[in-house]
């Protein structure tokens, strides 16, 4: 998550300044979006419209390429996440043991689906491609805390340790 | 210095950190100090043992004893009953499944008999974040060799000798790769290791990043001087935020040692690497894609010729081989080309590195020499189908790959076998089903896969994945017609023969390696409107059986959605209005009272 | 660390630091070791089976001999005679030493380990283990 603890998703200032001096300071701008976007994602947990622009002027290159680097990589993300966020392993190994109706519990507890955040901000949802942990499919992320050989009826309890 | 007696290692793979192994090794620390013995027993946290299935794993040297499942509290009884006494912790030793003996040294269990570690051999064996370690097992040998008794010409010719063959998925002869690289003349070239691990349900790479950094960072070397490049570049993707640290680390400690930098090993020899982050895209393991994306650009693949080695990175001659690839490469100088072909079959070379995972007991990562059949894999390495169900299928080569059945279990496993299987080696995924398992849902899920991960350049990959996709939906929902399946078919091969890209070409495989084999499953779920597997939650009911139903109420308290009504020690009934089909109901009754059709 | 400079060097230090892993490569290929084990449990830790285990491990490293593996193990009931020691060669029956010391270590080691010439104070291996 963020690691800008001041903004909590707000566009501070000196979130930004931490994202120029990180510019500024690169060596070779040529070629360097990806890691620049993933610096920005690092500092301010999304990359909305503002950071895109800042990214793009200071790098020299139109909006619109910095819009279809972010919209083609599945780790960019343009909205804020919870401040829990929860993803589920979808490759294929949780796949064929289960994930999928771990997922839709969980979509149906929250009432949202993947790629969205709760109203109140405390959970978004991702769907992931293998995590590598697939000893223990299906497997569950919550920030980085790791449930492994997840069954729909765990989902509750699993996330009442949040509230 | 105190000499130690006892190793102790602990599995420090991203599967079995996952289960608490970090506060195993804390512990154990902690109860060696206080027992006075912390100079006797070295505790080391390794890399992945492969048996992920069992994780965390423990392992105690010289007797090779193999704990399973440890837990951190187990610290204090492996400290006090067989680090001090010398007595095994029965409880904690690994039980055959067939037989539940428990096994009480390594060697002798199934999982490891029949497997042979080459691209693995430090796996599990060398704590990876230390270089010394690396280096007592003949780390850094073989590029010394390389950089003092060999020109790159010898080293070319060793590899192509070899009979080495690409392990990311297409199988292209590794020599001549590099011998392309080699003669295309620049005054810059490039190394790229491919570590962008995508196909979901394959963690060969990372383990090896995660276990055995170093291999890599000699390999690329390695492949440096043979080519005349002095520049490395690892594409790694950002979810794989261990294996990214050990890498790091490794680099760093290379440079430390003279093993990266200028003058290696005052040969005049300089090469360095750098590592570049991937952002998640499946495609970005086509060669090409993975170019642009570490040029800045969006990850979409270009057409060959020209092929990298002629025009790559930054349009200088590049050569890319995967992490699996590279792992192979110090061996294969050290023990020599005519060693490492006489393992394997006559057209694939060495061994293979298989992530075994699905319905099956032991999944966990293995390598076999090329040639092993998939009965022996499956059966003896992985102890077999979880629950004693029966097998159906074996799942191959990932989204690119295709459904392998009982027919084929006894071919042997080498890279033109599986493609005249109508599947692939793929970059070694190995995903088994069972009986309950749905193959147009398979499919279906193959296909949103790829349909997701399209890049969106070419048409047919493009829409082509996105219609498949909505064919196999419409199946799995009962609405299909014999129409569609034709489509299916049709459309598959058009596909096939018409996309861009290795990604676009092979995105049918799913379908076309399923259709034929299982047709009557497919057609089951069109005329007859059912699902022969009982998977596809949309033609499906569940019921309660009367005369077995015992009233114990589990069901209707798990049912999330209240559908079940009855009172306690009387029959409960399923309001099929109300039911959202999630088989929580089933998985929780203990009589075996529910039933779906 | 300075940096190695030359391929020679590197070879020295790979056999410096072989010590580090050359438990577990011996783990490895247990079948094909010669096999002391030493008993510690609290009986055996008391007569100084501690003192006797670091010796063998001194003995071994000294010698260079890499086919010999030293562990540990619990009781072995001949509690009149500890510290007891086992010693395994491939394909030969198990021999049990007992009231070794270290001047018994050095003994052991030069004569049944090295050249299998039996000695003194062997003590009669009453049961078979489950394994046989």
């Amino acid at each position: 998550m963020a690691n800008c603890e001041t903004c909590k998703n707000k566009l501070s200032e000196s979130c930004f300044r931490e994202l120029e001096a990180f510019i500024d300071g690169l060596e070779d701008k040529n070629g360097a979006v990806i890691s620049v976007l993933h610096k920005a994602q690092e500092i301010f947990g999304y990359l909305p419209r503002e950071v895109q622009q800042f990214v793009a002027k200071k790098l020299e290159i139109p909006v619109s390429k910095v819009y279809g680097i972010v919209s083609f990589y599945s780790f960019f993300t343009m909205v804020p996440k919870g401040e829990h966020p929860i993803s589920v392993c979808m490759g294929t190994a949780c796949y064929v043991r289960g994930a999928e109706k771990v997922l839709d519990e969980i979509k149906r507890t929250l009432n949202i689906e993947v790629g969205e955040t709760t109203p109140d901000g405390k959970f978004s949802l991702d769907a992931l491609r293998c995590v590598g942990a697939c000893g223990l499919a299906p497997v569950v992320l919550v920030g980085d805390k790791v449930y492994g050989r997840v069954t729909p009826d765990q989902v509750k309890s699993i996330l009442k340790e949040y509230e | 210095m105190s000499r130690y007696k006892m190793h102790v290692l602990v599995c420090g793979g991203t599967g079995c950190v996952s289960s608490n192994s970090i506060q195993i090794v804390e512990n154990l620390k902690k109860y060696l100090k206080e027992n006075g013995i912390e100079d006797e027993v070295q505790v080391l946290k390794t890399g992945c043992f492969g048996f992920c299935e069992k994780g965390p794993i423990v392992k105690i040297l010289p007797d090779n004893t193999f704990y399973v499942q440890v837990k951190p509290e187990d610290a204090e009884i492996i400290v006090k009953e067989h680090l001090i006494k010398g007595r095994k912790v029965e409880r904690l030793l690994y039980k055959e499944p067939n037989t539940q003996t428990a096994i009480d040294d390594s060697k002798h269990m199934d999982f490891y008999k029949k497997q042979m570690r080459v691209a693995l051999r430090n796996c599990g064996f060398i704590d990876p974040d230390n270089i010394e370690e690396y280096i007592a097992r003949d780390g850094y040998q073989a590029l010394g060799k390389a950089l003092t008794e060999m020109t790159p010409e010898q080293v070319i010719e060793e590899v192509k000798k070899s009979g080495l063959r690409g392990r990311g998925g297409g199988g292209f002869p590794t020599g001549l790769k590099w011998e392309f690289a080699y003669k295309n003349k620049s005054d810059q070239k490039y190394v790229v290791c491919n570590a962008d691990e995508g196909d979901p349900g394959a963690f060969m790479d990372r383990s090896i990043l995660e276990g055995d950094p170093h291999s890599i960072v000699e390999a690329m070397a390695i492949c440096g001087y043979a080519i005349g490049a002095n520049k490395g570049l690892v594409y790694i993707r950002a979810e794989y935020p261990l294996a990214v640290k050990r890498l790091k680390k490794a680099i760093e400690d290379a440079r430390e040692y003279g093993l990266l930098g200028k003058n290696i090993l005052d040969t005049g020899f300089d090469f360095d690497i750098e590592i570049k982050y991937g952002a998640g895209a499946f495609v970005c393991g086509e060669e090409t894609a993975l170019i642009h994306s570490m040029e800045g650009e969006r990850g979409e693949p270009t057409t060959k010729p020209p092929f990298p080695a002629e025009s790559g990175y930054w349009g200088k001659p590049t050569n890319v081989n995967n992490v699996e690839t590279f792992a192979n490469i110090p061996v294969i100088l050290l023990k020599g080309a005519d060693w490492f072909s006489s393992i394997g079959t006559e057209k694939s070379k060495g061994t293979k590195v298989f992530a075994l995972a699905g319905k099956i007991n032991n999944v966990g990562l293995i390598e076999v020499p090329m040639g092993t059949t998939l009965r022996e894999v499956i059966f003896d390495i992985g102890g077999g189908i979880k629950g004693g169900k029966k097998f159906k299928a074996v799942q191959t080569g990932g989204p690119s790959g295709g459904c392998l059945t009982e027919k084929d279990l006894d071919t042997p496993i080498d890279f033109d076998n599986l493609v005249a299987k109508g599947s692939m080696m793929g970059s070694g995924g190995m995903i088994v089903m069972d009986e309950d398992d749905c193959m147009p849902s398979v499919a279906k899920f193959y296909l949103e896969f790829t349909e997701d991960e399209s890049c969106g350049k070419c048409t047919p990959c493009r829409i082509g994945t996105k219609r498949l996709s909505e064919l196999l939906d419409k199946i799995t929902k009962g609405q299909g017609t014999m129409e569609d399946l034709e489509m299916l078919k049709t459309l598959s091969e058009t596909i096939k023969d018409t996309a861009l890209c290795g990604l676009g070409q092979t995105a049918p495989n799913p379908v076309l390696s399923t259709i034929d084999t299982f047709w009557d499953e497919y057609v089951a779920h069109v005329k007859e409107h059912r699902c022969p597997a009982g998977q596809c939650s949309a033609l499906l009911q569940y019921f309660i059986l009367e005369e077995k139903c015992i009233g114990c109420t589990a069901c209707s308290r798990v049912c999330p959605v209240g559908a079940i009504s009855g009172k306690v020690k009387s029959t409960h009934v399923i309001d099929q209005d109300k039911c959202i089909k999630c088989g929580a109901c089933y998985e929780k009754c203990k009589f075996s009272a529910i039933i779906k059709k | 660390m300075g940096k190695i400079k030359s391929l020679e060097e590197l070879k020295q230090l790979r056999e410096q630091y072989k010590s580090k892993v050359d438990i577990r490569e011996k783990g490895d290929q247990m079948e094909k070791m010669i096999l002391v084990r030493v008993a510690m449990a609290t009986c055996g830790i008391a007569s100084g089976a501690r003192d006797v285990m670091d010796a063998f491990i001194d003995e071994v490293a000294n010698r260079k001999l890499d086919n010999v593996v030293v562990s540990q193990t619990g009781c072995m009931g001949y509690c009149y005679a500890e510290p007891t020691v086992e010693v395994t060669i491939p394909g030969k029956e198990p021999v049990v030493f007992g009231e070794v010391n270290k001047d018994r270590v050095k003994e052991i080691v030069d004569k049944y380990i090295i050249h299998g010439e039996l000695l003194d104070g062997i003590i009669p291996v009453t049961h078979k283990t489950v394994d046989d």
